[in-house]
């Protein structure tokens, strides 16, 4: 933690010695942006980490005793629900869950975006077309109640199947993303260079588009990541979850059932949340400072010496 | 001209696909209504079948060919017959639907536009204060955009319902008052709806925000605004005639991803407060296994946005010439 304090402080100490010179604005412009990044980085990271150890640290969520609706104690550090199960090691077993949610539904999302999006514009004509009107089609369909509904419809509600659900329905907006870059890359001139030279296709997609693409595909994982753990989330809380799955948003749906709040049990449906929004506001930061990689005017301290524009997008 | 004719043609083509998408996935997939009031009524003793085969007919089942039932089915659309409710049985689907929207519409429309003024005002304030003591609010409004909406309102329910007593935490208005215009109702409807409200801006403002600082902070790098800039124009004047303006388009633009969002928050918020809203409609015929109110709430819920964002294309073109030049 003391790593991500020393960050978390860096921007104080750029602002209490306004100083713009080129060399030192240089260099803190890249530090700014990284404060955000390995503090989104070392959240996940952390997450990451629970999730991998879950089984390990909460082998048994579901078991009850007798004292329930604990407060917060040293034996239950964040109490126990109405059936006596402890609700630390409930959100323990829930981070496995939400985060499995995430990074595959991420995946998933990015890989159906790239073949709509990188594949429809690299192709053009009438791929381009069909997969961008697809997309679009995609992007103006609300999602949660299409969700809701194809989950109710899908008989066997696994984990993993609610994920390639979450992914089918939601990404059209990366795909349109993606498609925007790609045409913007492929018509820039070592793409033709590399056409003159009579390189292979793959070869022009793999060594001179895709690496250019790389930091908008990696912006669209996290998003998309962010967007399937809430879309779980509000699943599992309107109880079309996985059943017996256990997420951040299944421990709400029991607690919400429960009544725990006209109960008055906040350490039951506050630590789920907060988790939940924690998790997302990393994943949101590190979003951010890729976006001021690739769009340098977003660097705030480059604005004020604006340098000459490039020519065409 | 023609921007608006392909603008239409797409929305055409995607309320076609919305529409077959609702045909087909009960189709593909699940049991039908009247196994489920069979399944209701076998405590009673068992059906005889000329009662099923009655109770098909008024739902409108068949064991036609898919495309006579699809053929079917789009004439139905046509007279707004979805068939009747399963939990409100017999009442037709569309009267259920039919009596949600105008709770919802009031609430979602007016918290999305309250949401999009604020989001913008302050976003492009905080877009032109860059660099500034305002860019630590940034992590905050990541963090606020990253809350669920059923858990906020979870918490705001806590915190203003049941501590402080300060709003109701469940329906649309006090049962004892009988539903008409009087400005009774109205006021204890605008009563309970303040929490919804409430929780339905604030968590969606936080993402109205940041794209509009973003947008405004990459406009204010544009040339013409530093030109503007040397040409000693007043701050004021900069800001809305110059930077502001242009930084809006693309928001406008994005409307349809942040109504999306804004859909997806209503519906799990609206089954918080027990809101008697579409969502919340469409979460009980989820739970009644009620597939006529299912396929009208969806269906209802898509040509609203549809149509909002329609119009907001139509605007777009309006406001960007450019657009209407492009194709």
């Amino acid at each position: 933690m003391t790593f991500s304090q020393q960050e978390l402080a860096e921007p104080d100490l750029s602002k209490s010695e306004p100083d713009l010179s080129d060399e030192t604005g240089g260099r803190r412009i890249v530090r700014r942006g990284s404060w955000k990044f390995w503090v989104g980085i070392a959240i996940c990271a952390l997450f990451a980490i629970i999730a991998a150890l879950g089984p390990l640290l909460a082998p048994n969520p579901n078991q009850t005793n007798s004292d329930g609706l604990q407060a917060p104690s040293l034996q239950h550090l964040l109490g126990t629900t109405n059936i006596g199960q402890d609700v630390l090691t409930q959100v323990i077993a829930g981070t496995t869950g939400s985060v499995i949610i995430g990074v595959v539904a991420g995946a998933l999302t990015v890989v159906l975006s790239m073949i709509f999006g990188v594949g429809g514009a690299f192709l053009g004509g009438k791929w381009d077309e069909a997969s961008s009107l697809l997309s679009n089609v995609f992007l103006v369909i609300p999602g949660l109640p299409l969700l809701i509904i194809v989950t109710d419809y899908v008989q066997s509600r696994d984990i993993l199947v609610i994920a390639v659900v979450i992914s089918l329905v939601s990404w059209a907006g990366a795909a349109r993303v993606l498609r925007a870059q790609t045409l913007s890359v492929r018509s820039r001139d070592y793409v033709d260079a590399a056409r003159v030279a009579s390189e292979s296709t793959w070869r022009i997609m793999l060594r001179e588009i895709l690496p250019n693409l790389m930091p908008i595909i990696a912006s669209q994982f996290v998003f998309g990541a962010l967007g399937a753990i809430l879309a779980e989330a509000g699943l599992s809380f309107l109880g079309l979850g996985a059943p017996g799955g256990r997420s951040w948003g299944s421990i709400l749906f029991f607690a919400q059932n429960a009544q725990a709040i006209s109960l008055g049990a906040w350490w039951w449906f506050v630590p789920p949340g907060l988790c939940i929004a924690v998790l997302g506001a990393a994943l949101g930061l590190i979003n951010f400072s890729i976006d001021e990689q690739i769009n340098p005017r977003l660097r705030t301290l480059a604005v004020l010496r604006p340098k000459a524009k490039r020519g065409g997008k | 001209m023609r921007y608006y004719l392909r603008k239409l043609g797409f929305y055409l083509i995607a309320t076609w696909i919305a529409i077959t998408l609702n045909f087909l996935l009960p189709r593909l997939v699940k049991g039908n209504p009247v196994d489920v009031i069979l399944a209701k009524t076998q405590s009673s003793g068992p059906m005889p079948p000329e009662a099923r085969h009655a109770l098909e007919l008024q739902f409108g089942l068949s064991h036609d060919p898919l495309i006579v039932q699809y053929v079917h089915y789009l004439g139905n659309l046509f007279t707004g017959n979805f068939g009747l409710s399963v939990s409100n049985y017999p009442t037709p689907a569309i009267d259920v639907v039919a009596q949600a929207i105008p709770w919802t519409l009031v609430l979602v429309g007016l918290s999305t536009v309250i949401s999009y003024i604020i989001g913008v005002v302050f976003g492009s304030w905080l877009g032109w204060k860059r660099g500034s003591w305002t860019d630590g609010l940034l992590p905050v409004s990541t963090f606020i955009s990253a809350i669920p909406y059923f858990w906020l309102a979870l918490v705001l329910v806590y915190i203003f319902g049941l501590t402080l007593h300060w709003f109701p935490v469940a329906g649309g208005y006090d049962l004892n008052i009988v539903p008409a215009f009087t400005p009774e109702f109205i006021g204890s409807a605008i009563y309970y709806g303040v929490l919804p409200a409430f929780t339905i801006v604030l968590a969606s403002v936080s993402g109205q925000l940041l794209s509009t600082r973003n947008m405004m902070v990459s406009t204010m790098a544009e040339d013409y605004v530093t030109t503007a800039r040397a040409k000693g124009l007043r701050q004021r004047r900069v800001f809305g005639s110059y930077a502001m303006r242009n930084a809006l388009l693309p928001s406008v633009a994005g409307f349809a991803m942040s109504l999306g969002f804004i859909v997806n928050g209503s519906v799990v918020t609206e089954t918080v407060f027990s809101y008697p809203g579409v969502g919340f409609t469409l979460l009980q015929a989820v739970q009644n296994n009620d597939y006529p109110l299912m396929q009208a709430v969806f269906l209802v819920i898509t040509l609203a946005v549809l149509g909002a964002n329609l119009v907001v294309d139509i605007v777009y073109g309006f406001i960007d010439p450019r657009t209407r030049l492009a194709n």
